[in-house]
């Protein structure tokens, strides 16, 4: 990329990570528009990852008010603010951001996401949502791929210990670093409609337990509170039955998906666990940054994370190529 | 999170060291995760280059302690938990044993080798669990050792900073990093360092002894010699008078090819240099002072023509002497002073040049003079996050779950964090077993100083040791020592070993030891002749600890599906710097692999073999990792 030069502050500020991914990289992040709707601990080590790495701009969506509540996880939202009332959290969010960076353009976007219509989304190369039901999942993603210009979108969740993300770059060419030079790759990436519509029984033994888990309480949630993570200890009865039903339908074996792991993934409810908010965040970010710079491998399609074995797992699942 | 759990965290004294890239995300994760009483230890202060990841910290603090403005910015959304911050080095005194046996689990975020051994020791001889972690680009690891349970960190050899023969440095350099070790060690050093320190800058013209001049004076600017005229006679004598000196050995050029001697008549023939005249601008308060804006160069990643280090080499030169004259006499070079990577940048170029070496950047040129480290906050966050998990586990005494964690660039087996169960300890590690080492030494011709140096202070890692030959005390350190032993330690030093009051030779067994680390090694002395000047720069052979790497067997046993996992680490090539480097993603290739002892059978999480594939990419992926770094013995 030609064009204008990076300032002087620029290179002393960015001076480490541009010894990572370069001079390029770093121009074309300052260059890029994400969306973040839906913010909690893990979306906020994700905005502190992408404000620190310079972006261009970052949107934050999110009308719900400050609770002292809010405040476990967060480091985002200081003492103070969480005891005066009447600020959302994307206003609070934005205000500790705007520090972090003097550089990155932070601003509040109000509204409801899933109602905003497709030229909305064209202002932003970036789409990052997290807490939404699945339903309102699929419909943003959809509005993404409708676009003329290609925006990449991710979702994020933390049940407790597990966590999962989930990529859709649609059609994406990037450079693959090689020992003898840097070769073009290309990659096709299915909606999250079609990665989740997969039958169970056609996907790889080794899947790892965790995906199926997700989809579990995914679709006893939208059938139970048309929300994420909203669950209890009293659920668990319910997602069991989840579980039949689905195995049933997919064809996979409920052994397959122990009653521990539910368990655990149910007990959490909507409780993010700090340690895991920052891992999930730190992959986001890096994910996201590489598919600014078009340089690395991405994940694709989805990624797990679990506190209970230390494992951080890719699991591409996209229907047959044709 | 369970009430076991909470409980284990809540009642938790945990001491954390280093609040650089890796120690703020710790902090802001350990507080958000419960945690309540957190001692940190950093002797730093904040930079410019750290904002971009440490992000506790922001502009205006730039100068000011990290551990303390660290435990200020968590303290606004954490505002009830105790956070102890001390601006000190990790080594000094008072963090002795006692001070370590307060806490329930010691987490490093650290930048260096030397803190790491001494931190190891400490909490082996407090019986204190640590979590070590590091990271660079987008590597990263956590290791977690435990005495009694867990091999230490010590039980693999780490890979010391790479050093160059003297020669090459002074005579024969063959890549531009030789060049840059030259400018910042050599002449940097010589202009402006302590006057005392031995400097092999001036090549000894050949014992004819026709020198008119003693070289020393060379570097003395009379009093009436003006700083431009000062600077141009230093170019010369080091890129024109050096090279003609060493060209005139004709062995040295037999196989290689000459260097050009080159004068500033030639690159700059004008007698004053042109200067844009915006001089006062440039020396502002908030501007370090630079050469760059008066120059006209704008960008540090352009490489500069001959002519544009020529005349950075004398401007930079000229504003030390007229602009920064106190500092004179006892810089050391330094990544974050503008003028000194200018200068230095602009000397390793031209001596570049004058081998046919290609030119480099100054953004280049100051990452390899400063060691510096890829580092991102993306890495830094996911380690920091993996250091909690791990902590939570040993406070929960879950230690069969504890696991070594690390985080990949490339996918290994769809994992880009890898879980690996800890190595048991190394039984001939000499720090936290009692192995005997075996030093290969001229006994005749190295000095004691040499020997404290080199190895017990260098290899050995020991910060105040104590030397003894059976009962009598040879050298010792430390502040309390009375000054007619001080004088007699001082002389011993200047002595070479076989000469000593109570004579090392072949056969003699040494103890040294350090009180501060409690730690005590016997060093079986082998007197030898002839050392290979390019194996052994030091002349000495340190051996007795096994577990070295065995670079033929990794290669040769290299798995197919494993083959990305080694190119991960293709550009992190400096790996000594500002954040924490992991210098420990050495593994030795142990032929046996055995679970721990005194625990229960862990959950087997992989067969056998599995595990043996893992270690070697590993083993391959921080070779790779744990490149170099530029300092010469």
């Amino acid at each position: 990329m030609d064009g204008e030069e990076l300032t002087a502050q620029q290179t002393a500020l960015y001076d480490r990570q541009i010894r990572v991914w370069g001079v390029d990289a770093q121009k074309r992040l300052s260059k890029a528009n994400v969306l973040v709707s839906g913010l909690n601990g893990t979306v906020a080590e994700f905005c502190k990852n992408i404000v620190l790495a310079g972006v261009g701009s970052l949107t934050l969506m999110d009308d719900r008010l400050v609770t002292e509540n809010a405040t476990h996880a967060n480091f985002l939202i200081t003492a103070e603010e969480s005891k005066l009332s009447g600020r959302s959290l994307a206003e609070v969010y934005c205000n500790s951001l705007r520090e972090f960076n003097p550089m990155v353009h932070v601003s509040v976007e109000k509204g409801d996401l899933h109602y905003f219509d497709g030229n909305f989304f064209d202002k932003f190369d970036i789409v990052i949502i997290s807490g939404y039901s699945l339903k309102v999942k699929k419909l943003i993603n959809s509005k993404c791929r409708e676009r003329q210009k290609r925006i990449a979108f991710y979702t994020v969740e933390c049940r407790g210990s597990c966590g999962e993300i989930f990529v859709d770059l649609q059609s994406y060419t990037y450079a693959q670093k090689k020992s003898d030079g840097t070769i073009e790759c290309h990659m096709e990436y299915p909606s999250l409609e079609d990665a989740i519509s997969i039958p169970w029984r056609d996907l790889p033994k080794k899947t790892t337990k965790t995906y199926f888990a997700m989809r579990v309480l995914e679709y006893f949630e939208s059938w139970q509170y048309g929300k994420l993570c909203q669950t209890s200890d009293s659920d668990i009865p319910h997602v069991l039955e989840s579980r039949k039903v689905l195995c049933d339908e997919q064809g996979l074996s409920e052994s397959h998906l122990p009653d521990a792991l539910l368990n655990r993934l149910v007990a959490a409810g909507a409780g993010e666990y700090p340690p895991v908010c920052a891992i999930l965040g730190g992959f986001l970010g890096q994910e996201v940054i590489k598919a600014i710079s078009g340089k690395g491998d991405p994940i694709k399609n989805f990624f797990y994370f679990d506190a209970a074995d230390g494992k951080g797992i890719i699991e591409d699942i996209s229907p047959p190529s044709k | 999170m369970a009430d076991s759990h909470l409980q284990a965290v809540k009642g938790a004294k945990v001491l954390m060291v280093g609040a650089g890239g890796i120690g703020c995300e710790l902090l802001k994760t350990l507080a958000l995760s419960g945690f309540e009483d957190i001692h940190v230890i950093d002797m730093d202060t904040i930079e410019v280059s750290n904002l971009n990841r440490q992000f506790l910290f922001r502009q205006s603090h730039v100068g000011q302690s990290k551990a303390k403005v660290a435990r200020d910015a968590v303290l606004k959304f954490k505002p009830h938990i105790n956070i102890k911050p001390y601006h000190a080095n990790v080594k000094s005194p008072e963090f002795n044993v006692e001070f370590f046996k307060q806490f329930s689990v010691v987490l490093n975020g650290l930048d260096n080798l030397d803190a790491r051994r001494h931190v190891n020791r400490l909490c082996l001889a407090a019986q204190v669990p640590l979590v070590e972690s590091g990271t660079t680009g987008y590597l990263g690891q956590v290791t977690v050792h435990v005495k009694g349970k867990t091999e230490c960190y010590e039980c693999q050899p780490k890979p010391t900073p790479k050093s160059y023969p003297v020669c090459t440095i002074t005579s024969t350099p063959s890549k531009f990093v030789h060049c840059v070790v030259w400018a910042k060690d050599l002449l940097f050093a010589k202009l402006f360092g302590d006057k005392s320190q031995d400097n092999d800058l001036n090549i000894r013209p050949s014992d004819d002894g026709n020198t008119s001049k003693n070289p020393e004076d060379v570097f003395e600017r009379s009093s009436d010699e003006n700083a431009e005229k000062y600077g141009r006679r230093i170019h010369d004598h080091v890129f024109g008078y050096n090279i003609e000196l060493a060209l005139a050995n004709d062995e040295t050029w037999k196989n290689r090819k000459k260097p050009r001697p080159i004068y500033i008549k030639d690159v700059l023939p004008d007698k004053s240099l042109q200067r844009n005249g915006h001089l006062e601008n440039c020396t502002s308060e908030d501007m370090p002072i630079s050469t760059m804006p008066t120059l006209g160069l704008k960008n540090p990643q352009d490489i500069w023509s001959l002519v544009e280090n020529a005349e950075v080499f004398l401007e930079s030169l000229r504003l030390f002497i007229e602009k920064r004259d106190k500092d004179i006499g006892n810089l050391i070079f330094d990544k974050d002073d503008q003028l000194a990577v200018e200068f230095v940048t602009a000397a390793a170029n031209i001596r570049a040049s004058s081998f046919g070496i290609p030119l480099h950047s100054l953004f280049e040129a100051k990452g390899i003079a400063g060691n510096i480290v890829h580092a991102v906050a993306t890495t830094n966050a996911i380690i920091a996050g993996l250091i909690v998990i791990e902590a939570i586990k040993i406070l929960q005494c879950d230690f069969h779950n504890c696991r070594m964690s690390y985080c990949l660039e490339h996918p290994s087996r769809k994992m880009l964090l890898m879980p690996v169960e800890p190595f048991e300890a190394n039984k001939s590690c000499y720090v936290c077993s009692e192995q005997i080492l075996l030093l290969e030494i001229n006994t005749w011709t190295t000095k004691l100083r040499d020997f404290v140096e080199k190895i017990v202070r260098n290899k050995l890692g020991m910060n105040l040791p104590i030397v003894m030959h059976g009962a009598n005390l040879i050298y010792e350190d430390g502040d309390d020592i009375e000054e007619d032993i001080a004088t007699n330690y001082t002389r011993n030093l200047d002595k070479v070993l076989a000469e000593l009051p109570s004579q090392v030779t072949n056969g003699t067994v040494l103890t040294v030891e350090d009180l501060q680390q409690e730690l005590t090694c016997n060093i079986n002395i082998k007197h030898r002749e002839e050392f290979d000047e390019e194996k052994h720069p030091d002349g000495m052979v340190l051996s007795g600890w096994s577990g070295h790497l065995n670079d033929n067997k990794v290669a040769s046993n290299r798995e197919n599906d494993i083959s990305s996992a080694p190119s991960a680490a293709a550009d992190a090539e400096n790996p000594d710097g500002p954040d924490v480097v992991p210098k420990n993603l050495i593994l030795g290739a142990r032929e046996k692999y055995q679970r721990w002892k005194n625990l229960p059978t862990p959950q087997k999480i992989r067969p056998r073999n599995r595990t043996r594939r893992i270690r070697k990419i590993l083993i391959k992926l921080m070779t790779a990792t744990a490149a170099t770094t530029m300092t010469m013995t």
